[in-house]
């Protein structure tokens, strides 16, 4: 462990000397081989021209490379993989699309993603609204909202035991350890297997998802309520408006902006979560969806690279008009800069 | 805000209750866990974690010596003695002596159990079996009894999962992978931020397109090709393919779009003053950087490193594809994830294990909260 240690500290010490090192040289160099200082007038401003065309390029160049190999050429490769067969030898056409369109444990992941889809940004949302509005009128809302926003620090996989720990079952009659099956049997219901429940056992695995976002929605929300200006409310309060005239008719046309931010980041998140399924039920009593079922396919029976690669794919035509309206987004805000 | 001015007393007093109640439901599981590591193993089956401060009742089995040590009295073969040994500080309510009637007789009643044979068990754990007959055999009765025990806490089932479950190799580990994925992509970022917000280079709007979209794009897509990727490179060289070299890069690269969008916009926002004064001093773009923007930044590494820890802490995915699962490499949550396979009803391990793994970034959390959310907010508000 000792070792584990010093290594690790080494790491560190050589990887950003290293990236110091190769920022600095590589400046330098420049100045040296394009020296500004010290050569005739013209001269130098050539060579500064010629150090304003590379100096850009070793700055962002290491990102590029990086950017390149992690997402750039792997999102060609899983596209050219999806094409081919288990082991990539082969090309086989749309034969894995067409599988995974027959494949009845791929229709319950892509069902199951619409039920997470429908629910949990919706929820995260208008939970996260409702918890802003109401934490901005007390005196305690900070702390509040601290406490709200903590699961977002946890781990899927320790959120997961977490819950698991709630939908723990013990038979009928018994003690119940589980805090759901005691307040069922406690006022006088049966306990169940919450999470092999059919249909419903999403749900419960959503509720997870949902208890650690609610809280990323919420200071979102809150901090695009406070920039609505105060006279539209006063206004709004003189005119005789009730509260829930005030925030469904002010309040949530004036942040809707921000909502449908939020909205997509969680439509995201959800389109890729993996962690609670694989740890609560990994995609048993039909509780599948994509990403695990493709991390599945990534090692069952050895790997199946093509279909792996079929279902990554699938998820990822999800996100490309988040993608693009994103861009749009950004174009439209960075303009002429 | 304004509108809850003016408003009466009753409604003020429904927004209390209601923060107050989804604030209950938000700590609630997080307080389950973290009281029932502290508990007694024992205890945390016989009854909820929200009973823990009260005697819990627990079901146990025992056995009565075996034949050898009855004594003969008044025509009766009896057995006498304690059922707890020396330690009696449980209270016993009820007995009985088939597994499926646990608590068929009251404590300090005598049973009797046919053939001749009574049982009386005390509140204490003393008892007193009789039989006509001479009992026989090397085993004795089995006996079943509802005790209750005091409350008892603990730290045993820390000791136990840090030192023989695993975890506290496990933590090493994390940290190992956490701290260099967080550090290096901060200064990768750093700069092509920089060079993307103040240099002019033709292709750079094209560039910062690229890097919004690559925000989005789901983990998954890179899985398969680096796994590939790794693999070859690991059988090229004859070097494991399952290294913490591996994992630091590919927790750079996915980290770097977010690292670079969030960098762009908050160095993009500082005063062009300071830079054209630097620049008309004589500064070249280096020490522009270093000197200034670096500086300035603080607050936006400071967000960015909390996310990217927290990201790279909590990953599983990124860890179960490209780091080994055997004792040397295997990060936190995969342990985590391990043990509710292996250990699946040891609640104990289970809820200790977690409570460890939540708890750095709890820290981390708690201590940083500012810089967090305004990295937050910075990351979305703006269209990512």
């Amino acid at each position: 462990m000792a070792a584990q240690i010093f290594s690790a500290i080494f790491v560190i010490v050589v990887g950003v000397g290293g990236c110091v090192a190769y920022f600095w040289g590589a400046n330098k160099l420049v100045d040296i081989i394009f020296p500004s200082r010290g050569v005739a007038g013209a001269a130098a401003i050539d060579n500064l021209r010629r150090q304003g065309m590379i100096r850009p390029w070793l700055f962002v160049g290491p990102a590029m490379i990086i950017l390149t190999i992690y997402l750039i050429y792997p999102v060609v490769e899983t596209l050219r993989l999806s094409f081919l067969d288990r082991g990539g030898a082969n090309f086989v056409g749309f034969a894995n699309y067409e599988w995974a369109l027959g494949d009845r444990e791929f229709r319950t992941s892509i069902l199951n993603n619409i039920i997470w889809l429908a629910v949990v940004p919706a929820a995260c949302t208008f939970l996260g609204l409702i918890i802003a509005v109401l934490t901005d009128k007390i005196w305690w809302g900070t702390i509040a909202k601290s406490l709200i926003f903590l699961p977002l620090a946890i781990s899927f996989v320790g959120a997961s035991v977490i819950w698991k720990f709630i939908y723990e079952y013990r038979g009928a009659g018994q003690t119940q350890i589980g805090l759901l099956n005691a307040i069922i049997q406690y006022f006088g219901g049966q306990p169940q297997v919450w999470i092999s429940l059919p249909f419903w056992n999403n749900f419960f695995l959503m509720i997870i998802l949902i208890w650690i976002q609610t809280g990323f929605a919420m200071v979102i929300l809150s901090s695009a309520l406070r920039g609505i200006p105060e006279e539209t409310l006063e206004a709004a309060v003189i005119d005789g408006a009730n509260p829930f005239q005030i925030f469904w008719k002010i309040m949530v046309p004036q942040i809707w902006g921000t909502i449908a931010v939020v909205w997509t980041t969680i439509t995201i998140l959800v389109l890729k979560v993996f962690d609670i399924v694989l740890t609560m039920t990994n995609g048993q009593w039909n509780s599948q969806v994509l990403a695990n079922l493709m991390f599945d396919w990534m090692f069952r029976g050895g790997g199946d690279f093509g279909r792996g690669a079929t279902i990554a794919i699938i998820i990822m035509i999800a996100v490309i008009p988040i993608m693009v309206w994103n861009i749009r987004q950004a174009n439209k805000e960075t303009g002429g800069h | 805000m304004a509108v809850a001015t003016g408003k009466s007393f009753a409604s003020r007093f429904g927004v209390h209750i209601a923060v107050f109640i989804f604030v209950a439901i938000w700590t609630i599981p997080t307080l389950g866990i973290l009281v029932s590591s502290l508990r007694d193993k024992d205890q945390i089956i016989a009854s909820g974690w929200w009973n823990s401060f009260a005697s819990s009742t627990q079901t146990e089995a025992g056995r009565l010596p075996p034949a050898s040590a009855q004594v003969e009295k008044d025509g009766k073969f009896v057995l006498e003695g304690n059922i707890f040994g020396d330690d009696a500080a449980r209270d016993i309510s009820a007995f009985g002596v088939k597994s499926a009637a646990p608590t068929q007789y009251p404590a300090g009643t005598t049973a009797d159990l046919g053939d001749g044979e009574t049982l009386q068990l005390n509140a204490d754990g003393s008892f007193v079996m009789t039989s006509t007959k001479a009992f026989e055999g090397e085993r004795g009765q089995r006996v079943y009894y509802a005790s209750s025990a005091p409350p008892k806490f603990t730290t045993d089932n820390y000791d136990t999962v840090l030192f023989s479950e695993g975890i506290g190799r496990s933590f090493m580990n994390s940290l190992t992978v956490t701290i260099p994925a967080t550090v290096i992509p901060i200064l990768i970022a750093a700069f092509a931020a920089y060079a993307l917000a103040w240099m002019r280079f033709p292709g750079r709007a094209l560039l910062i397109a690229v890097i919004i979209g690559l925000l989005v794009v789901p983990l998954q897509m890179s899985l398969i090709p680096l796994l590939k990727l790794y693999n070859g490179v690991g059988s090229f060289f004859g070097v494991p393919s399952k290294t913490y070299l591996g994992i630091w890069l590919a927790h750079t690269g996915f980290g770097l779009p977010f690292a670079i969008y969030l960098l762009r916009s908050y160095i993009a926002g500082l005063p062009r003053e300071i830079m054209e004064s630097a620049r008309i001093d004589g500064a070249s773009d280096f020490e522009i950087f270093v000197k200034i923007v670096l500086p300035l930044s603080f607050p936006v590494l400071a967000s960015f490193a909390i996310f990217q820890f927290l990201w790279v802490w909590n990953d599983l995915l990124v860890a179960m594809v490209f780091l080994g699962t055997e004792g040397d490499q295997i990060v936190l949550t995969a342990k985590l994830n391990a043990l509710l396979g292996s250990r699946g009803g040891d609640w104990e391990i289970l809820t200790t294990s977690a409570f460890i793994t939540i708890v750095v970034p709890l820290i981390v959390f708690f201590s940083l909260q500012r810089y967090f959310v305004r990295g937050l907010l910075a990351g979305s508000v703006k269209g990512g």
